[in-house]
């Protein structure tokens, strides 16, 4: 193969005057930016939805299940463009106008994919906290608390610990998904990567490198997650998993 | 993340077989010969060069130009029952494809730009296409000045985001860049207000408005930011074959044969719905077909 290898190009500036090897980091930057903020977003959306499917209350569950049921089954990019190009023109012109027009991309993008992953969190967490034994909740309620309470101080503790390895999973899948948001805009890692392959045509050097900079990422966050699960073990418990017991 | 990973892998697994191809391999010509067969890459929706027809079979100006010259090869390697096979590409995957030998020639929308000449070889130009702004017609937007302060939108993994400023370093305008996914995001993002000018290729843009539901609402406008030709795509370094791709391509230019491909492809309607890009020849063109030249761009 006579592929006219280049690793230097990376130290070559652009046109808009930085090094190649910075745009790389300007879009590692907005990925991990990207993927943070759905993370935190998703965490919160998938714990409260998680919750509510757990309840007594049939009205709340259905409300979980809706939730969980939509941002599932709907693709992806598909939901990041109902956010961007349809919510728009649905809402008064006003509104969509100022959609359009001065709402940061960012916005869209982390609405969007907290949405999606926050689906996929909510399964967890209702799964965790149903995997644990009834008499958790019935000792909680005879101790004298709420039912409130008994998600705070007793079965969420547990269940969390319980999912805790899927959550890595999860918080990996954000960054690979995160890729996604460069249709609606965003100027992040995969982004860079189209946009260095036209400018430069050195496909495999930067195929390789934007391939690492995922990789080490997403590792990075399965180290992570690996120390919290270490640091958050309940002596006396393997794993959490024999709570039902 | 998926298509680069899709396409590391290519890579890698080409770079395998290529190792072991490569010694007894002279040429393109003589890979032919060898193997009996041509493999054409073509493009899957770059109207009207080369994309696929109602029957998904690849058709367009391109491709025309490119049947002449797989018979050029026949009859050069005295192989008329020489099996051709095509092979769909993308912007992303054509150059890695030419280099391990997956493809023969490319035939799409392919500028010839000097960075991708580290990488491949190029025909003589057989379109010249200008970099311009698609506005709505009630933007108001006439020149590049009308610009400043507005958002403009272009396509991601495409060269034109830099052009206006480049163009205008006199008049000191400032633009908010976006980012289309593909082009018809891109004019998506102008249909519906988002952006104030798409920067694109011209030919194009007029594919977009020629498609879109009222074309009269959109306009094709300003000075061009830059030419770009089309050519081609060969094999680097095989002068050979380049020689033949060139012969081929200029007696169609002097035969009047490519322009009236030119006619039927861009001043006529075409598949798979019958629509009209009424795209005349630009000055340009003419001068590219009058003396040919395979000279890239920066």
């Amino acid at each position: 193969m006579n592929y006219h290898w280049d690793w230097l190009f990376f130290f070559q500036e652009a046109d808009d005057g930085l090094m190649y090897y910075q745009w790389v980091l300007s879009g590692l930057g907005w990925t991990v930016a990207v993927s943070l903020t759905s993370l935190a977003i998703a965490l919160l959306l998938g714990s409260a939805f998680g919750v509510l499917r757990t309840t007594p209350n049939r009205w709340l569950i259905a409300i979980g299940d809706t939730y969980v049921d939509v941002f599932r089954n709907i693709p992806l990019i598909v939901q990041l463009f109902l956010w961007f190009f349809v919510l728009p023109e649905l809402v008064p012109r006003d509104i969509g106008l100022w959609m359009k027009q001065d709402l940061p991309y960012f916005v869209t993008a982390v609405i969007g994919l907290g949405l999606f992953t926050g689906a996929r969190i909510a399964e967890q967490v209702k799964a965790g906290i149903n995997s644990l034994s009834r008499g958790q909740r019935f000792a909680g309620l005879a101790l004298g608390f709420t039912e409130w309470q008994t998600y705070r101080y007793v079965r969420l503790p547990m269940a969390y610990r319980i999912v805790l390895p899927a959550l890595t999973s999860e918080a990996m899948n954000v960054y690979k998904n995160s890729a996604v948001t460069y249709s609606v805009g965003i100027l992040e890692l995969y982004f860079q990567y189209k946009q260095i392959i036209e400018k430069t045509s050195q496909v495999l050097e930067i195929t390789i490198v934007i391939t690492l900079a995922y990789f080490v990422v997403a590792f990075a966050t399965n180290r992570l997650f690996a120390w919290i699960e270490q640091r958050s073990r309940v002596p006396g418990m393997i794993a959490g998993g024999q709570g039902g017991k | 993340m998926r298509k680069s990973l899709i396409a590391l892998t290519l890579c890698l697994t080409a770079a395998g077989l290529a190792a072991t191809a490569q010694a007894e391999l002279t040429g393109t010509l003589q890979k032919i010969k060898d193997s009996g067969a041509i493999t054409v890459g073509h493009r899957e929706s770059s109207v009207p060069f080369s994309y696929l027809d109602a029957t998904q079979k690849p058709v367009g100006y391109a491709m025309d130009l490119c049947a002449k010259v797989v018979a050029a090869v026949k009859n050069e390697l005295k192989m008329p029952n020489l099996q051709v096979k095509y092979q769909a590409v993308t912007s992303q995957n054509r150059i890695p494809l030419m280099q391990n030998g997956t493809i023969d020639l490319e035939c799409g929308s392919t500028t010839n730009s000097l960075a991708r000449q580290q990488q491949v070889g190029f025909s003589v130009a057989y379109f010249i296409t200008s970099v311009r702004m698609g506005v709505r017609k009630d933007s108001g937007i006439k020149d590049i000045g009308d610009l400043n302060g507005k958002p403009v939108v272009t396509t991601t993994g495409t060269t034109s985001d830099g052009l206006i400023k480049q163009n205008e370093k006199g008049k000191a305008i400032n633009v908010k860049n976006l980012y289309g996914k593909d082009h018809a995001d891109s004019f998506l993002m102008v249909e519906s207000g988002r952006a104030a000018a798409f920067v694109m290729d011209d030919i194009l843009i007029a594919g977009l408005i020629a498609n879109a539901k009222n074309p009269g609402d959109f306009a094709i406008v300003g000075p061009s930011l830059r030419d770009e030709p089309y050519g081609v795509m060969v094999r680097k370094d095989d002068a050979p074959f380049k020689a033949l791709v060139d012969k081929t391509l200029i007696g169609l230019m002097k035969s009047g044969e490519a322009e009236k491909l030119y006619t039927q492809w861009f001043l006529n309607p075409i598949p798979p719905r019958g629509v009209n890009l009424n795209f005349p020849m630009s000055p340009a063109l003419k001068a590219a077909f009058a003396t040919p030249t395979d000279k890239g761009v920066e």
